[in-house]
């Protein structure tokens, strides 16, 4: 394991001490002067997160809401999103951040690996809340489901053991939404390092929650009716790229058979 | 039903990076700055009457073309990649190697309450869960996994330090909650079904503020359906314990973007020690 910047440096200390004779009292209170000052400063600077929230509203307040007034009066009144977004919870990959979305331009779910299960009103009420009240109420014109480098949620999916055994309380269940997508890697890529494979799965589940969105009524009709479009996107903060993908499924309106 | 997915566009360093000029959030920012210059240079104003029409009708040309989503993702990612991501190398490398954040945070999935905006967090700083309504459920393995495995890996694996709890004004789903018929019916698939997580906090506004006009009602239960989300994260033992050992606190807020204000309180919670026998 490689030697931290501290335990290099005290080894030059006692290199020093062991050929230069005389010098032990000195270093001594140097040092015991130096553990008393970084003991002070870490106690000055220990984390307030009462204070870190209140900075970060008066900053917004000042340098956003305050500047815009306007702007915010009418988003105050009425929202219109154009994007219903799916991201991780991860808290390096927020799309506000990373998209640059501006307060009310993107309506927002985010869940552990960015997943979109298909419809089940008893195990998934939440995110079919989300898809049904963007689509129908908020009539947003696209979906966009984001993954990304590194994600811990699909790491846990590729680790899953194949006798289905879980070792968490919620997790591992969680994730097995992803399993369509982790067969399809095994599959595909099965002489690919588990690095690389994590890498496939983080895409692949993106294609799998695209497909699951076709599971809810609102969605297809919207597809249908051309008023919606889906997308994919992979942000990759190990190499600053993003990848956009545009899901074409051909629905087209239902015709009912039979009636008179 | 035929699929086809991956028309890849891939976005390194997509789209034309805004130059300097067109860098300021606020356009009032850049009109202050150009009524600025025309009071202190004379014998501009005539030329910048001008162009600003000019512009003014090119906006208005834009502002009737057809939305191209993929063009403002496009845009929106060359705006931090080059803002951002660029301008911080050494950050970005060691958030890419892991995640520390002291905040698990949930909010409404409402476009208008993002924290990264009304709170400023920076990449790393918090964990989030989004939601309709920022409701925080009960323990429940069958129904709400996905909340579960949130918290789970917030708490056992990041180890945040604090949980807030974001409630916000004027919420559709608080809405839909207090308009729910004193019967029962529902009329949706899943948004009333959703929002009932929080019927104890109607309950309550219905009987303590009966008074208070519908609106003002929707304002308190806002409030109470985040205590109620409070109460409801002691359901998980791996967040009880950690708030007994003092590692983790939990915290309600509310974020009110018709008066911009911003309320913040703690929830505490404290087992006492058995009294002697």
């Amino acid at each position: 394991m490689a030697k931290s910047s501290t335990e290099v440096a005290i080894e030059g200390l006692k290199r020093l001490l062991s050929d230069k004779e005389g010098l032990d009292d000195v270093a001594a209170v140097k040092i015991e002067k130096l553990t008393a000052e970084l003991q002070e400063q870490d106690h000055e600077e220990e984390f307030d997160p009462v204070r870190r929230i209140k900075d970060g509203f008066i900053h917004f307040k000042t340098h956003h809401f305050d500047k815009c007034p306007a702007y915010y009066k009418k988003l105050a009144e009425e929202q219109h999103p154009k994007f219903l977004v799916f991201a991780c919870s991860d808290s390096r990959v927020s799309p506000s951040y990373v998209l640059n979305f501006k307060p009310g331009e993107a309506f927002m779910c985010r869940n552990i690996a960015n997943m979109v299960p298909a419809f089940n009103q008893l195990r998934y009420s939440g995110v079919g809340a989300v898809i049904e009240y963007a689509v129908k109420h908020l009539e947003v014109e696209n979906i966009l489901v984001i993954g990304h480098s590194r994600c811990g949620g699909i790491k846990a999916l590729m680790s899953l053991p194949a006798d289905g055994t879980t070792s968490n309380d919620f997790i591992d269940d969680w994730v097995k939404i992803g399993l369509p997508a982790k067969a399809k890697v095994e599959s595909e890529w099965s002489h690919a390092t588990f690095e690389e494979k994590c890498e496939h799965c983080e895409k692949e589940s993106v294609d799998l929650s695209l497909v699951n969105l076709l599971s809810y009524p609102y969605v297809r009709a919207a597809l249908a009716n051309k008023a919606l479009k889906l997308m994919g996107g992979y942000y990759d903060f190990v190499n600053g790229t993003f990848g956009l993908w545009k899901a074409d499924f051909d629905i087209k309106p239902e015709i009912i058979i039979g009636s008179s | 039903m035929s699929g086809k997915l991956r028309k890849c566009v891939m976005l390194c360093c997509g789209g034309k990076p805004p130059s300097k000029d067109m860098a300021t959030d606020s356009c009032e920012d850049a009109i202050a700055e150009l009524q600025k210059l025309l009071s202190e240079k004379c014998g501009l104003e005539t030329l910048a009457a001008a162009k600003i029409k000019q512009i003014t009708a090119e906006l208005e040309k834009t502002g009737s073309e057809p939305f191209d989503a993929v063009e403002r993702i496009k845009s929106g990612f060359a705006r931090f990649k080059t803002e951002k991501y660029e301008k911080n190398p050494a950050l970005y490398d060691e958030l890419a190697k892991r995640q520390s954040p002291k905040f698990m945070v949930f909010a409404c999935s409402d476009s208008r309450v993002c924290p990264s905006h009304i709170l400023d967090f920076q990449p790393g700083e918090a964990f989030m869960v989004r939601n309709i309504a920022n409701m925080v459920p009960p323990y429940d393995q069958t129904k709400y996994s996905g909340v579960g495995a949130a918290i789970e890996y917030a708490v056992l694996h990041l180890k945040v330090e604090n949980i807030v709890v974001i409630g916000h004004s004027c919420c559709g789903g608080i809405k839909g909650l207090m308009s729910i018929p004193d019967d029962g019916t529902t009329a949706s698939d899943f948004i009333e079904q959703w929002v009932q997580i929080c019927l104890p906090a109607k309950s309550k506004v219905k009987t303590e503020n009966s008074g208070l006009t519908f609106q003002e009602q929707c304002t308190n239960c806002e409030k109470e359906a985040v205590n109620v989300s409070l109460g409801n994260l002691l359901t998980y033992p791996f967040v009880r314990e950690a708030v007994v050992k003092k590692t983790l606190a939990l915290k309600g807020a509310h974020y009110d973007f018709v008066n911009g204000s911003f309320e913040l309180w703690s929830f505490d919670y404290n087992l006492c020690p058995p009294l002697p026998a």
